[in-house]
């Protein structure tokens, strides 16, 4: 087991270089640098000084050697400076992450909450009314885009029952590390987490009811009740644990995948995380901090696939590699 | 004669096909006693299967229709709420099934499955269950039971995973078991070694058996009485011995002539004309083999098909049996033409 996790570790890092390389050669091939966008139409700076300067910042030199110097620096932390914030991308994400994580972690947890006991009910009793509610919710969430029932929640929830704040992610007017800190944080998490939840969550209902239904018709559920096995133990004991698999697998690219991915509820709540600083980069052509970002998100979705990887090969024997 | 075990009296399994219920057990009366192999045989598809869920109480319940009597202990198992039916699934009646490649759960371990039905029939310590179930390892005929205890289905080949479904069914001690085509789809060798497996656990345990398979070298070897189907009727009942020496009912007799029976022979195989009818498509009226043996006058069959006793303790279905005759065997002695109706 340790092995296998050792020698998944491992085939990680051929994709992460192939993901830093990638990144790097797509901004190098976006047009201009750090010079021209500083420099040019300066009337004051000759083409001999800011050929000096290029010289100077090791731009002349071969893209091996300078992707070398990004990479070493970036494995360090230091994703140099940006240029709209005239500080470093470090300390600029490490601002953001905090809001981002919470943000993602209890999405992640609530997206979890909501559709496993809305599968189960869904799969276990087809065709009942629960079951058509079920999916004529998941037809209807599946159908709207986040940022629409984002608006919405905001309208209804912030707007018109004032019930939650509708910016940010914290009162600017508490002291942080008090009390009422936290739970101020945690009315700003509300409307996000749910937007993001009740839409993000529907794939995995749908999975779970299919699945379910699927394992219900199989041969060892027979066997399973020739033993006499009252049958809400042959759902949990045996159709759920072959069910959960999938889902149970899909839990480590699912946490993962939300770091970078929370764009547009971030920009439509103002909530300060990475989602919200990417678009902002990117409309302002702060390129460093975009590459930063993309490296980020990038390594997260390899990151996750190896957890899930792992995780899959601990709750199914058939996948375990001595 | 031994007491009855198991009781099945007119039992009629439907199915709801768009909106219609349609019997593919037909009004089916058997009787297993004690320490009695009773083999079921017939083509696909005239109802074996489906009577050997029915008296497991296994069919979906949404779109099934039981009637009649299936008397077990005592009580009919058709009338039993889910939790008495618990009580006597897997402790009294034992199920074999028919592919072990699907018949276990893929994420448990083979000691844990075995285990599953004492933890609801038998009040046994963690430690005299796993004892138990390395001696039933042991006794279906698996030598490294210690190792297989801890393995995964996946581990195993099919035999091993048949031996252990064997295993699970006679877990409790069951006084009746019922095995779905247990080597249908085994390869033949292994058939072979399965079998020999059934016969010696019959002859230690003393259990009934329903042995339903349509594979009739199966049921020369092992049964003691024989109950041919078709299109979701008993045709014929007889002992083994006089059902093969003395075969009656047309299709009892169309099946042990499909058999081949001489390898140097160049002699055209005997097929059964036509298929059986699916559910929705079959006359219920009449001779329901009549169709498959054009041949025969319509007034040689009766017009409810009863059941005979032909000889002591041997019963068939429809008075057609006594002018049946297979037209190669009488080319040239009258007209007959062939139909795939």
């Amino acid at each position: 087991m340790l092995k296998f996790i050792l020698r998944r570790t491992l085939l990680m890092i051929p994709q992460l270089i192939l993901l830093s390389l990638v990144i790097f050669m797509l901004a190098k091939a976006m047009p201009g640098d750090a010079i021209t966008g500083a420099f040019m139409g300066n009337p004051d700076a000759t083409p001999e000084q800011i050929e000096k300067i290029r010289e100077k910042f090791g731009l002349n030199d071969p893209w091996y050697v300078q992707y070398g110097r990004w990479l070493g620096k970036a494995v360090q932390g230091d994703f140099g400076m940006s240029y709209t914030h005239q500080q470093p991308v470090t300390t600029l994400i490490a601002g953001r992450v905090e809001n981002t994580v919470l943000l993602s972690l209890f999405t992640a947890i609530m997206i979890y909450l909501i559709a496993i006991p809305l599968g189960i009910i869904a799969g276990r009793w087809t065709d009942s009314w629960a079951d058509k509610l079920i999916v004529t919710y998941n037809y209807v969430a599946f159908a709207t885009p986040t940022f629409v029932f984002a608006l919405l929640m905001l309208f209804v929830f912030a707007f018109v029952l004032g019930w939650f704040p509708y910016t940010g992610s914290v009162d600017i007017k508490i002291e942080s590390g008090t009390w009422a800190y936290m739970v101020s944080r945690a009315e700003h998490l509300v409307l996000p987490v749910m937007s993001g939840a009740i839409i993000g969550t529907v794939g995995t209902i749908q999975y779970l009811r299919n699945d379910i239904i699927d394992q219900k018709t199989k041969e060892y559920i027979k066997t399973a009740r020739a033993k006499g096995v009252p049958e809400g133990r042959v759902y949990s004991r045996h159709i759920l644990r072959n069910s959960l698999l999938p889902i149970a697998a899909f839990l480590g690219y699912e946490i993962t995948g939300l770091i970078g991915g929370s764009v547009f509820i971030e920009t439509i709540f103002s909530y300060q995380g990475l989602g919200q600083l990417f678009i902002q980069s990117i409309n302002l052509r702060d390129f460093t901090v975009v590459t930063a970002l993309v490296l980020i998100s990038g390594t997260a979705v390899v990151v996750g696939t190896m957890l899930s990887d792992i995780i899959l090969s601990l709750v199914d024997p058939r996948i375990r590699i001595e | 004669m031994k007491n009855p075990v198991l009781e099945i009296k007119d039992l009629r399994t439907s199915f709801n096909i768009k909106g219609d219920y349609y019997a593919a057990v037909d009004g089916v009366s058997i009787t297993v006693h004690e320490n009695e192999v009773v083999a079921i045989v017939g083509e696909s598809g005239c109802g074996k299967s489906a009577l050997a869920l029915s008296v497991m109480g296994l069919h979906e319940q949404k779109n099934t229709k039981l009637d009649g009597q299936v008397n077990f202990g005592g009580q009919n198992l058709l009338t039993l709420t889910r939790s008495r039916l618990d009580k006597v699934r897997g402790k009294d009646i034992g199920m074999i099934f028919q592919d072990p490649m699907t018949a276990l759960n893929p994420l448990a371990t083979i000691g844990r499955q075995i285990e599953e039905p004492m933890d609801y029939h038998m009040k046994l310590s963690a430690s005299e269950k796993k004892k138990r179930t390395l001696e039933l390892l042991r006794r279906v005929g698996i030598k490294n039971e210690q190792r297989v205890y801890e393995q995964y289905p996946h581990e195993l080949s099919g035999g091993m995973r048949q031996r252990v479904v064997i295993a699970i069914a006679l877990a409790c001690d069951p006084v009746l078991l019922l095995a779905d085509e247990p080597t249908t789809a085994l390869d033949v060798t292994i058939q072979a070694q399965i079998m020999d497996l059934m016969k010696e656990l019959q002859n230690q345990m003393k259990t009934g058996i329903i042995l339903i398979t349509h594979d009739l070298g199966v049921v020369a070897e092992m049964a003691d009485r024989v109950v041919v189907m078709y299109a979701g009727e008993v045709v014929e009942i007889a002992d083994v011995k006089e059902l093969f020496e003395n075969p009656l009912h047309p299709y009892t007799r169309s099946l042990l002539n499909s058999i081949p029976s001489n390898m140097e022979s160049k002699e055209k195989l005997h097929v059964i004309d036509g298929i059986v009818p699916s559910l929705q498509n079959l006359d219920r009226n009449g001779c329901r083999f009549a169709p498959r043996i054009a041949w025969i006058p319509q007034e040689d069959h009766e017009e409810t098909p009863e059941m005979h006793e032909a000889a002591p303790n041997h019963f068939v279905r429809c008075s057609c049996y006594k002018t049946f005759y297979f037209p190669e065997d009488r080319v040239g002695e009258r007209e007959y033409v062939a139909t795939n109706s």
